[in-house]
Parts: C-alpha cells; structure tokens; sequence
C-alpha cells in the first residue's frame, strides 16, 4: 500500500480510538468539572460497560443486532445505577473531599473488577458486531461498524452538548458547577445533581465500552488504559471543559492511531504518558484551557 | 530619625491584577522602630501592598530594600528570615497542634533553648496558661493573640499586622494595643487597620492609600487634617 | 517516665518482640514476616511523605521498583556483589523520587497523585520496553551465589530473617529519630498548614522534596532488599497496585504514626491471607478494606488508639 491510503487508514483507526475516548473521557471530566473531584474508578465503569454488553448480547434471543441494542441501553443504566449507588453510600457521606474520594474509588474500582473476574471471569470475550457490511475503498476495505461507532459517539457528544446548554437539568449542573453553595442556596438540590452527574459520568464510560466490544474484547482487566488516556484527555483539554475534552481527544486519538503505525506501541505510550505528566506540571490549566486567577 | 536609613525603603512598587491596577507606583519608607499605620478604603490595595512587602505576591516593578539589602526578589521564606514577619488577616494557626507547639514552630535560634523562647512569646500575649491547650479550641480572640504570639516568637525587625483588631473584644483591643506600643520600641510595625481610635491612638505614622496610590503620608495630626483624606472618606 | 524514655522503650520492645519471633512462630510464618519486615519499610517511607507530609502519592511503585531493579540488574548482568548493589538500589529509589519530587512537587492535591501515577506508569511500561533485558512481566531471579552480603547467606531462612529484622530496625530508628526532630515537625506543619509555614521562615517545596527523597531513600532500599532475600526481580512491583498497597498499609496503620507501618502491612498481609483461604476474591478485601477505612477510621488502627488512650505515641 502507498503512504496516502495507509495514512488514511491509520486516520480512520485514529477516528475510532477518539471516537471512543471522547465519550468515555467526557463522563470523567463532566464528574471532575461539576463535582470537583477525580472518580479512578471511571476505567471500571467502563469496563463494567463491556462485561454486561457481553451477558446482554448473550442473554438475549434473535438476531445479534437487537442483543446489541438492548446491550446498548442497558449497560450504561447498569453502570449509572452502580455509580449512583456508590455516590449515595460512599462518596456523599465523605462530603467529596477530594483526597478521600480518591482512595474510596480506588477501593470501588477493586471491587468492581473482583465482581468481573467472580461472575464472568478472567477470559477476554469477544461481542458480536451488530452488522458486519464492508464499505470498500478503492484501496482497501473497512468495517462498517467502526464508522457507525464514529457517528454514533458524535451524536451521543451532540445529545451531552445540547443537556448541558439547552435544558434545565444542563442549568442545574452548571450552577452547581459554578458555586455549590449559592446553587443550594436557590433551592437546587445538590445531592441529587452530584448523583445524577456520577451516574452520568459512568454510563457515558459504559457506553464507549460497548461500542468497543465488539472491535476488541471484555476483559476483567480492560479499564485501565481508558483511565490513564482519559485523565490524559480531560486534562490536556483543560479540565472540565467539554469542548477542550473532544478536541484533546481527537488529538490524542488520531496521533494515537497515526504514530501506533509507525512506533513500538509500548514507546509510543511512554512518550505519551511523560507528555501528559509534564503538561500537568507546566500547564495545569491544559493546553486550551484559560487561567483563573 | 530622618537621618537614619530607613529599614524598609519601597519605591515605584506596581502590581496590576488583569487590568486592576492594585498597588500603582507606591513609595514608602519605615523606620527601625515605631507603629506606621496603613489605611485606606477596602480595595485601595493595603492588602496586596503587604503582600508585596512580606513577599506573598511577586511585584510587577518597583524596588523594595530591608536594612539595605535588595529583597525584591526574594521569596517570602527567606524575606522572613531577614526579620520580616506577617500576621494573616484571615486568622491562620495549627489547629491540630498544641499551642505550644505553634509557637515552637516559630522560634528559630538553634542554640537557645527553644521551649523557653516559645514560652516567653505566649507569655507577652497571655496565653502561657493555655499552652498543652489544642490550637483548634482556643476561642476566636485567643486564636488571635496565638498569631501574634508565632509573629513575636520570630523576633522580627519589622511585624506586619493585617487587620489584627479584627473580631476582637473591646477589652482585649485594649491589651493588644498596649501589646503593639511594646514591640514597636525596638522594632519596627506596620499595622494595616480599619479602626481609626486604634489607629489615632498607637501610630507614630500613616500613610493613605487610594485606587492603589499613596494618597498622603504624615503624622497622625497631619493626616486628621488632610483634605483629600477627608474627600476620599467622606466621599465629598 | 519521661516521654522520651517511654517512646523508645515501646519501639525496642517491638524490635525485640520481632527479634524473638522465629523462635516461637512456625517457619511459614518466619518467612512470612521476613517479607513483612522488607515491605514495611517500604510502607515507612510512603508515611515519611504521606502520613506526616501530607503527599498523596500514587507512585510510590516506581521507587520501590527504582530499588529493585537497580540492584537487581547490577547483580544479574553487571556482575556486582550484594553489598554495592544495596547500595546502588537505595540511592536509585532516593534519586528517582528527588528527580520526580523537583518536577511532581510544583503541583498539589489531585494533580499531584495524578502526575505521580503517570509518572510510575511511565516506569512501569520502561521495564516492559526493555524485556530483553528485565523479562518483563515475567521478571527474572537472582542466582543463589550472588546472593552473600558480608559472607552471610542470605538464602537460608535464619539469616535472611536476621538480614530483614536488621533493615527494619534501622528504618524505623531513622524514623523515629525524623520525627521526634525539628525537621520532622517542620514537616508535619506543612501538612497540616503550608501557607502559615511559609510565612515562618521555612520553604515548603524543600521541605515535601527532602520528605519526598527520604521517602524514596526507604522504598529504594525495600526494593533492593527484596531482590537480595527472594531472589527474585518482577515488574508487577512497579504496578499501581504496589502504590495502592502502600496506602492502604500506611491508612490500615494509621498515617502518620511510626509503628502504623508495620501494624498495617502485617494486618493487611494476613487478611488477605486469611481472606485466601476462604474465597480468592483478594481484590474485593483490599477494595472493601480501602472503603472502610477512609469513610469510619481515616486515622487508621494506631491513630484511633493514640486519639483513644496514648497520645503520647508518635
């Protein structure tokens, strides 16, 4: 193949990674953004996301397609309800001091994956695609369902844009984002925002990880790289800023496909972890985000 | 005391926050001992001044020297090295500590016995009967004599009093000024304050800011009778 | 007796306490406290610099595994002795936490255990990237003849426990003796308030550098102690999860004491242990053990006792 079409390619791998990162990235930069505090165990919900695609799509009778659907829907409310379940009885009795949410979701991402290995197991499984048509290029052919992945995760983005800005509840998590007190204050109750943003957070990660069954595996031990990548991603776009988290994400995704084709993937991943710890050190605010004061 | 070089020498001091000019080109001079007052409306820069001076914030331009060296540049640890000591406004303590220990924690001769210097610092403020006490559990007032108490433990040449009065009972303003006229026999104190009795009754000198100028600088009678202090108070 | 005497006391009667142990205990539970020993240690240096420091770091792996791999690979491929290679593995642990500590340390609270963790990720992949000569994963061991330090086999169960008791015992005297200093109150006050420390005189960052490089002094050592007693070199040390044990021992025993260390690295250890024989669900103890603790005793076992009945315990 020519360089042309295989830097094509590579840019539509690129796509899909980004594709997938945005979703998951944004639920943990929502829950930073408006709850102020760093959830580490957003990877497991994503993994979470995975493993129940799999029960589901297997559960369920008929045609793969309608598995996946259900799987589609149901994972993210599983992981939301989870989430929502952790905030009420762990995270909300610690007030959300930052430290100690922290260890307490390192504790309930533990947990989560023991569940995993217990009920699933420690096999990598593989989800059915819910189509299987090629679209064929002139150089090559592609998967079909990686480009509906592309546009699907672009039209869940689009439905969080227009939650954040066009409605009421959008509103609501931006006051509280803005100043909780005050947010209280005007008779919103806050809790049950934090809640709802948790939940949020964990099913936009649940979400990414049913879109990507299919193109690699459920596995137990999945949610790790999601995490790293997306603490990369929320703040390399400047902490809890959506637009910032989908452009950083584009640009580690397309980079991440790009230069995997060219180097050993495990440099490339050194590379890319100093990078990010060094822009935390030198530019805390991310490489689009504004200083505050 | 003309004749004398000042211990602290502030010339063409500016810091702008985005496009508020906060301090704006101020001077000023402070002698080795004796209260200099600093007043003005809120928001004509006492506080980010002081914080020029202790070195909390880094200054846009200007100079500023102490016993005649250039300390511009240096950070604020080492500014309290050299002698300059700062209270805070907003009262801040060890509050799981013991108030000895606060106190311990500001002594800095490594020869002399730290315990006795520390006990000595609580002792001018009152407190030496609250030592074993936990910081956290001294009432509002004594929490703030303890911060006076970490500010004289550290001998300085010039203590910074950011509104210290703040909060505090008439009858203890009236041991806390008898306090201040004792330090400043032998050091030199700069009081940021809003309560003008306080300030008529303890300053040798007072300079007056304004939008983050100096407005006038004299001797208490000077500046009582002082038009544009009155305009810029009295709002006329 | 006097504070002093009745804090020393305690301790001596701890080391001594472990010093009779292989005595009394069966030989499975010798080497299981050999091991203890050698990662409490490490755990004492993760409370240098969170318990009494107030640094949360995530990345602690990365110095435990600085310490390894550094006497590991001198030993194994550069053909050093036992007692240089100690050596070597300590400072390697002291000089990768300075290095990180110069950078990591211009960020506070959440930053920092985030760049902490990337940078011990960074490491951890490093160690993949050259398998060739550290067999990744997998890891390598160490051969038995290289494993003499001052012509004592370190292999046979009896010298090997002398061999851990000893480095216990010296990490926790050092211990002791930081904290009951001025530098070890200095560094207690910025914990617990940096900005008025600052305004005291002292320099916050030299302080959470030198806590930070002390930290990694300790874990460095534990690293390289373990490659000499077990004989064996692996990248799962540099794994998150050996910072997260780390934490969890240091909040089990209570941040900031001088014993937590050793009280929650034992406790832990034999939890799972327990746990083991019951159900292999080892991850879901250490998460439910990590939720317990933070949400009912964040002071841990020891500092709910000093709270309790002896405030006199540091």
């Amino acid at each position: 193949m020519d360089l042309g079409p295989f830097l094509f390619l590579a840019t539509l791998e690129g796509l899909v990674s980004a594709a997938v990162l945005a979703l998951t990235a944004v639920g943990l930069g929502l829950v930073f953004g408006v709850m102020r505090v760093v959830n580490v165990a957003h990877g497991e919900f994503f993994m979470l996301g995975a493993v129940v695609a799999w029960a589901v799509t297997n559960l369920m009778p008929g045609a793969p397609a309608l598995g996946f659907v259900a799987a589609l829907a149901l994972s993210p409310l599983a992981a939301a309800l989870v989430a929502i379940a952790a905030d009420r009885a762990i995270l909300r009795r610690l007030d959300y001091a930052p430290e100690a949410v922290i260890v307490a979701t390192i504790g309930l991402g533990y947990i989560l994956q023991q569940g995993a290995l217990s009920l699933y197991g420690p096999e990598a499984r593989a989800v059915a695609a819910p189509f299987s048509f090629r679209i064929q290029f002139p150089w090559f052919g592609y998967s079909g369902y990686k480009l509906a992945v592309i546009v699907f995760a672009a039209l869940v983005l689009t439905g969080v844009w227009a939650l954040l800005t066009r409605t009421k509840i959008g509103l609501v998590m931006r006051a509280t984002q803005w100043d909780r007190e005050t947010a209280t204050a005007f008779g919103i109750d806050t809790d049950r925002v934090y809640a709802l943003v948790f939940g949020l957070g964990a099913g936009l990660a649940a979400t990414a990880a049913v879109l990507v069954a299919p193109i690699s595996q459920a596995h137990y031990l999945m949610g790790g790289d999601p995490l790293l990548l997306s603490f990369a991603v929320v703040i390399i776009g400047g902490l809890g800023s959506l637009r910032g988290t989908v452009i950083a994400a584009l640009l580690i995704g397309l980079t991440d496909g790009i230069v995997g084709v060219f180097f050993a993937p495990t440099l490339g991943k050194i590379l890319a972890t100093l990078l990010v710890a060094l822009v935390l050190v030198f530019r805390p605010q991310g490489l689009f985000g504004r200083k505050t004061a | 005391m003309a004749a004398l070089t000042p211990l602290l020498k502030a010339r063409g001091l500016k810091r702008h926050f985005g496009g508020v000019k906060a301090v704006d080109g101020v001077g000023l001079d402070l002698g080795p001992t004796g209260v200099h007052a600093l007043i003005g409306p809120n928001g004509a820069g006492k506080s980010t001044l002081v914080g020029l001076l202790s070195g909390r914030i880094t200054a846009d331009a200007g100079i500023i020297e102490f016993a005649g060296r250039d300390i511009t540049r240096l950070p604020a640890h080492a500014r309290v090295r050299l002698g300059i000591a700062y209270t805070f406004q907003v009262t801040s303590i060890y509050p799981r500590l013991s108030v000895e220990d606060n106190v311990t924690l500001a002594v800095r001769h490594p020869s002399g016995d730290v315990t006795t210097a520390a006990r000595a610092a609580l002792a001018r403020v009152g407190l030496d009967i609250h030592a074993r006490q936990i910081a956290g559990d001294l009432s509002y007032g004594h929490q703030r004599l303890l911060e006076l108490a970490m500010g004289l433990a550290l001998t300085p040449r010039l203590l910074i009093l950011d509104e210290p009065t703040q909060g505090l009972a008439a009858g203890e303003i009236a041991g806390f000024s008898a306090l201040v006229r004792d330090v400043a026999r032998d050091a030199s104190v700069l009081l940021i304050e809003h309560n003008m009795d306080v300030v008529m009754d303890l300053a040798d000198r007072i300079t007056v800011l304004d939008f983050g100028r100096v407005l006038a600088s004299g001797t208490p009678d000077a500046i009582r009778k002082d038009r544009a202090v009155q305009a810029a108070y009295l709002g006329a | 007796m006097t504070g002093g005497v009745r804090v020393w006391a305690l301790h001596l009667a701890v080391l001594v306490a472990l010093a009779l142990a292989p005595l009394v205990v069966p030989p499975y539970h010798a080497t299981n406290l050999a091991r203890i020993m050698v990662l409490a240690v490490f755990a004492m240096g993760y409370n240098i610099a969170f318990g009494y420091t107030g640094l949360l770091s995530l990345g602690h792996a990365l110095l435990l595994a600085a310490g390894m791999y550094a006497t590991g690979l001198l030993v194994a491929h550069g053909g050093w002795t036992a007692g240089p290679a100690l050596l070597a593995g300590a400072l390697a642990g002291a000089g990768v936490a300075f290095v990180v500590g110069l950078l990591a340390l211009r960020t506070t609270g959440a930053a920092f255990m985030i760049v902490t963790l990337m940078f011990a990720q960074a490491g951890y992949l490093t160690i993949l990237y050259f398998g060739d000569l550290t067999r990744g994963d997998e890891g390598f061991t160490l051969a038995r003849e290289a494993r003499t330090l001052f012509g004592l086999d370190l292999v046979t169960d009896a010298t090997r426990y002398s061999a851990a008791l000893a480095l216990f015992a010296a990490g926790l005297i050092g211990c002791l003796l930081l904290v009951r200093s001025r530098t070890g109150r200095v560094l207690v006050a910025v914990r617990e308030n940096s900005e008025r420390t600052r305004m005291l005189g002292y320099d916050p960052f030299r302080a959470r550098l030198l806590a930070l490089t002390l930290s990694g002094l300790y874990a460095g050592t534990a690293g390289a102690a373990y490659a000499l007693l077990f004989g064996y070199v692996g990248a799962s040390f540099a794994t998150v999860q050996y910072s997260v044990l780390a934490l969890l021992w240091v909040l089990l025993g209570g941040a900031g004491t001088v014993l937590g260390p050793l009280v929650g690295t034992l406790v832990m250890f034999y939890l799972v242990d327990f746990a083991g024989n019951l159900t292999d669900a080892t991850l879901f103890v250490v998460g439910a053990a990590l939720i317990l603790l933070i949400l009912f005793a964040r002071t841990g076992l020891l500092g709910t006792l000093r709270a309790r009945a002896l405030a006199w315990l540091p």
